[in-house]
């Protein structure tokens, strides 16, 4: 890998046994699911390892099941498998849409969600979805197990995503994802969704600022009724968009406020 | 304080186009360096190795993976075909032999890894559409052919039911 760093390798035969390795070792222990985030990550040298421990194939984290109110998914899961889930077609089809919309197959075949959000970037199909969705992150780690929503995922060292919960069923929805081209991360990204018609929505943005983030300026604004137009003109409220060879800062709001303008007509939103 | 566990080198056994394969590697092998160096089978590319080009597509379990960002390590115990395993004796894999007769080839490089991704597409979407096919080879790079040729192949092996 590089060279530069010498990298063991262990297999984790049970959920119980990584989570134990974890807690006894957690400076020098770096979960691997599918690795399509951390294995560039390392050969690019953007990061160091010294023991990868393999979690990508633990049955007790390859679940997507209905639970009533809610889709538990296993860590594991890959975005594949989101991808052609008619469970979520039907019942939390923003996150099927933004598992189909990340990368490639080959990516998508070996990506997990739990990797994805683990990772999270700003710029992240599931993660965006998520948070619009009001997704929750199940956290196990030395200190025990907890919730995060996912614009405030910070992994403590030893702890592990084990489990992703989203609310159902999620009603309106869209995903507006604008990138350079098809592999590309969006420069901006916009999930909105709205359980009922003419309810409250949640609008989430991704690519503008250091994690995935809501825009709570225009859930405000469509709460006071505004329409599709006024509200998305408040879309880069309070938001931190970064410069980057993608875009700088003042095209990332443009960008933000168009698509967002975008999703709430297609969630119908009036004008 | 105990180390962790985990090894620096292990022997990767994997059925590799339907054989029986194992040898020993660093733990940081990649499945790309690992089926080239350590097994000799070098139809599959390394192209960009940043997971862009899909030169290096091969199937892990059935489904296409970019062999430069797999480890080795994490295809152990699994089955892993390469465009080496495609054909019976001499006779082409369908998507091969549409690759031939519509002439999707120039320099050849891409074409393994594209052949592979269009195996593992036509066994999920048989009977694929045009856009279908466009979209689901957007993780295969070719400098030459300009893709008609590859999306009129991949789509004749639909047609053909062929994966």
């Amino acid at each position: 890998m590089g060279g530069r760093t010498v990298i063991a390798y262990h297999r984790a035969q049970s959920l119980a046994e990584a989570l134990g390795l974890l807690a006894e070792h957690p400076d020098r222990i770096t979960p691997l699911a599918g690795g399509q985030s951390l294995l560039p990550a390392l050969r690019a040298g953007r990061t160091t390892a010294a023991t990868l421990l393999d979690i990508g194939h633990l049955a007790e984290l390859r679940h997507l099941e209905d639970r009533g109110d809610t889709i538990a998914i296993g860590a594991a899961t890959r975005h594949h498998e989101l991808a052609g889930s008619e469970l979520l077609a039907a019942r939390a089809p923003a996150l099927r849409a933004a598992a189909a919309a990340i990368a490639d197959p080959q990516v998508r075949h070996m990506g997990t969600i739990g990797g994805s959000l683990a990772n999270a970037d700003p710029a992240a199909d599931l993660a965006v979805a998520g948070l619009a969705l009001d997704a929750q992150a199940v956290i196990e780690g030395p200190r025990g197990r907890r919730t995060a929503g996912l614009d405030a995922l910070r992994l403590e060292a030893g702890e592990l995503v084990v489990e992703v919960l989203v609310p159902v069923p999620s009603g309106a929805w869209s995903y507006q994802k604008f990138s350079r081209n098809a592999l590309d991360w969006a420069i901006v990204g916009v999930v909105a969704v709205m359980s009922d018609p003419g309810g409250p929505a949640r609008v989430a943005l991704s690519g503008m600022g250091p994690a995935v983030v809501r825009a709570p300026a225009v859930e405000e604004a469509l709460a006071r009724g505004l329409g599709a137009h006024a509200a998305a003109e408040l879309a880069d409220d309070g938001t931190t968009p970064p410069s980057d060879p993608r875009a700088d800062p003042d095209y990332r709001r443009h960008l933000a406020r168009v698509l967002v303008r975008r999703a709430l007509e297609e969630i119908g939103v009036p004008a | 304080m105990t180390s962790p566990p985990g090894r620096t080198t292990l022997t990767v056994r994997a059925v590799v186009n339907g054989a029986r394969a194992a040898a020993d590697v660093e733990a940081g092998t990649t499945l790309l360096d690992y089926l080239r160096d350590a097994l000799g089978l070098k139809a599959a590319n390394s192209g960009c190795d940043t997971t862009s080009c899909g030169a290096c597509t091969v199937l892990l379990d059935g489904r296409s993976v970019k062999s430069c960002t797999v480890l080795a390590a994490q295809a152990d115990g699994r089955d892993v075909v390469t465009a080496e395993g495609l054909a019976t004796g001499d006779e082409l894999h369908p998507v091969q032999r549409c690759f031939r007769q519509h002439h999707a080839v120039q320099c050849g490089y891409c074409s393994p890894g594209m052949v592979m991704a269009a195996v593992s597409l036509l066994r999920e979407h048989p009977g694929l559409s045009e856009e279908q096919a466009r979209e689901g080879l957007r993780g295969n790079l070719c400098r030459c052919t300009g893709y008609h040729n590859i999306i009129r192949a991949v789509l004749a092996a639909g047609q053909e039911g062929g994966a």
